[in-house]
């Protein structure tokens, strides 16, 4: 049906498909210059494909991870948490429908000290968190946040994932790099790291020919994690391998937390307009029957 | 609204009442038994398509300003984190918003290609061809300004290279600059300024869709042979014939628009539009959207600003002053051979344009050196690759004038009817434009 759909004028099929292929690679596909960075590890990631689903026990580990080692630096203010406890979430439990239920999420949201003002008195205080508030900030202040870290802030982690070519595969690139390895003849800055995955360019502090400087850039995050940096609660093996995968996958959920719903929802439309295009199709050779065209 | 007698009988009292009075249903009913040419194909299905896809964009867009914070502050935040996150169903309207606005320009590029292909633009239809041309521009602005209020780094830096452009024209330049901006850079005043025109251009496409149709139903379409209506055998009423075939095209169109809905959400973004706007820290590369990439290459592939401007506006202008520069009396290229295989070179220069756009100027073309240094970049680069492209681009423009005199067209059939009968053999690509075996 598509065939003929493409097929059925003079304008070619194939021009036609060309065209839009085209069209789409050269939207998605990336700046081919010059490579100026390694290839990013090879990771199996169950949110892979049309089907694939987070790992929740995963994003529980990956929590953990975060929570733990990148939220002493990181902010992420795009999530509450309440958001653990939403569909797909790390501590989805179908026992709460509403979140604001789930006692894990309740227990969590009361471990944080909220900044916030005293209502009678109007003074600065701290307070116990509700399932209703974001993920607070580590620093006050993004200048605060970059004096405390040699001029460099660290980014806010709600769209990490999304905001870096290769999501999670990038981030767990970059936590599993061995920042103290850099190549003879490459000088890196002070309070710097070397990572042949980050895209930058290097050659300026490379004594040699500039254009057989090695690939990769410098990152101001010390290698973040070391094995039994967490104690996972589900007693997976607290490898650096496997903390980094399980933090990789969090941060792809905390991106893209409606994943699952968005998935879902896509199966059954396709399968509506699948059906619906063939009865189209029918009612059409139906109507034109009789009719030269 | 046309010609075509109507066959509108009012039913009933109250009909005949409304008929003397607003004669609506009247108008409705001679729409749909509009006489229509019987052997359109399925490139005559996009003009539904696109109207499908109009409706869409404003009925998502209402939706989204609802809950949408045009401020600086606050615009970022409204969209990653209100819309995407806590609205219900907000990223779904923000999917179909967003790829809606790349399914509705692959839609409208390939409404125009048919357009040219089979010569729509001829006589008596240049006020239908311009009409489109003032849409396809009311398209580009909305879809610009739309982008940049998400308030992500590419929408930022993208509306500062934009709103610059114009600074190169000269005396006004400078004052329309400012005008966009609402002050001296891209800021909150311009932010404020992008959405209000955002809401409102989408209502002006609507009505000038709305001339577009009504300069459509004043000769009728035209159809693939060019040959006009000649009798009532040659016409079939729009509906039911060609609502169903529009409404089968439209379906199909829907599975490709769920793709990219469901499992491609970002797949046409860029990753930096998932940061928010920070007028300190410019983006490596910064890359349009796709649909505006080859327009962008022809801009960069000229080292002087003010004629890379002027070129940008003269590659859209070039479709305008179309009907005036065609000379040939032959509408289809069905029937143009010389003049088709230019047409099929100009897309391929129009894609490759496309493609320059979206890599770094000193991109290689293929791996290795740059090659030899001709004038500012290698001849190896895209650069080179978008000046020669943008060469043909603007050479199957000069040499449409002359191929109209030059060219001797193949024999044009007596009526659009007759290719029907006779199944032809001179269809151009080897493809099927041979009627349906069955029906």
């Amino acid at each position: 049906m598509l065939r003929k759909f493409l097929a059925a004028a003079p304008l070619a099929g194939p021009l036609g498909a060309a065209l839009l292929g085209a069209g789409l690679f050269a939207m998605a596909a990336p700046v081919l210059a010059d490579t100026t960075e390694a290839p990013l590890k090879d990771v199996h990631w169950s949110f892979e494909g049309p089907f694939g689903m987070y790992d929740q026990q995963q994003l529980q580990r990956g929590y953990k991870v975060y929570h733990e080692v990148c939220a002493t630096c990181h902010s992420m203010n795009m999530v509450a948490f309440r958001n653990l406890g939403d569909p797909g979430g790390p501590f989805w439990n179908p026992k709460y429908p509403n979140p604001n239920d789930n006692p894990v999420v309740k227990t969590i949201a009361k471990g944080a000290q909220i900044a916030d003002i005293d209502a009678d008195s109007g003074d600065t205080i701290r307070r116990p968190g509700t399932t209703a508030d974001y993920f607070p900030s580590p620093f006050p202040n993004v200048a605060a946040a970059r004096s405390a870290n040699g001029g460099a802030a660290p980014p806010d982690m709600s769209l990490l994932a999304a905001a870096r070519e290769g999501g999670a595969a990038y981030i767990y690139s970059v936590v599993t790099a061995d920042g103290s390895k850099a190549p003879p003849g490459l000088t890196v800055p002070n309070g710097k790291f070397y990572d042949p995955e980050l895209p930058g360019d290097v050659s300026s502090y490379y004594k040699g020919n500039p254009h057989k400087a090695p690939v990769g850039g410098f990152i101001a995050m010390p290698p973040p994690l070391t094995a039994d940096r967490v104690t996972f609660d589900d007693g997976t093996k607290a490898t650096l391998d496997q903390e980094a995968k399980d933090v990789s996958a969090f941060l792809q959920w905390a991106s893209d937390p409606k994943m699952e719903e968005r998935k879902v929802m896509g199966l059954g439309v396709m399968v509506f307009l699948l059906l619906f295009t063939g009865l189209l199709y029918a009612s059409y050779r139906q109507i034109w029957r009789k009719v030269g065209h | 609204m046309s010609d075509h007698p109507s066959t509108y009988k009012p039913g009933s009292a109250i009909e005949r009442w409304l008929d003397t009075r607003l004669p609506i249903i009247r108008f409705g009913a001679d729409l749909m038994s509009f006489p229509t040419p019987r052997n359109l194909n399925y490139w005559y299905t996009f003009g539904g398509i696109l109207a499908f896809c109009l409706v869409v964009q404003i009925a998502t867009g209402v939706v989204l300003a609802m809950h949408y914070d045009p401020t600086g502050a606050g615009a970022f935040i409204s969209v990653q984190r209100n819309i995407m996150r806590d609205v219900n169903y907000g990223w779904l309207i923000r999917s179909i918003h967003a790829n809606g606005a790349s399914m509705f320009f692959l839609a409208v590029y390939l409404h125009i290609l048919r357009g040219m292909y089979y010569g729509s633009y001829k006589a008596p239809r240049e006020v239908l061809w311009l009409l489109g041309c003032v849409i396809y521009l009311l398209m580009m602005m909305t879809a610009f300004m739309g982008y940049v209020l998400p308030w992500g780094q590419m929408s930022f830096w993208g509306a500062k290279v934009i709103t610059n452009l114009f600074g190169a024209l000269p005396l006004i330049g400078k004052p329309l600059t400012t005008l966009l901006w609402g002050g001296f850079a891209v800021d909150d005043p311009t932010l404020t300024r992008f959405f209000s025109l955002h809401y409102l251009l989408p209502f002006v496409i609507a009505a000038v869709v709305g001339l577009h149709i009504w300069a459509l139903h004043v000769p009728g379409n035209a159809n693939p042979t060019g040959v006009e209506v000649k009798s009532t055998t040659d016409t079939v009423p729009f509906h039911p014939y060609y609502t169903v075939k529009d409404l089968f095209a439209i379906s199909v169109f829907m599975i490709l628009f769920a793709v990219f809905v469901f499992y491609l959400p970002e797949a046409l973004g860029k990753v930096d539009n998932q940061v928010a706007a920070d007028p300190l820290k410019t983006p490596a590369h910064i890359v349009p959207e796709w649909y505006l990439l080859p327009f962008y290459a022809i801009l960069r592939a000229i080292p002087d600003k003010l004629t890379g401007v002027l070129a940008l506006g003269g590659a859209i202008a070039m479709l305008f002053i179309l009907p005036w520069i065609d000379t040939s009396k032959v509408r289809s290229m069905r029937y143009r051979p010389t003049y088709r295989v230019l047409f099929f070179v100009w897309i391929v220069a129009a894609v490759t344009l496309g493609w320059c756009g979206s890599q770094e100027p000193d991109g290689k073309i293929f791996p290795g050196d740059a090659g030899p240094i001709f004038i500012d970049y290698g001849i190896n680069t895209v650069t080179w690759l978008s000046r020669v492209a943008a060469f043909l681009y603007f050479g199957y423009f000069a040499i449409t004038p002359i191929i109209g005199l030059i060219e001797t067209p193949l024999p044009v059939p007596d009526s659009l009817y007759t290719p029907v009968l006779s199944h032809p053999a001179g269809v151009p690509a080897g493809a099927a434009a041979a009627p349906e075996t069955k029906g």
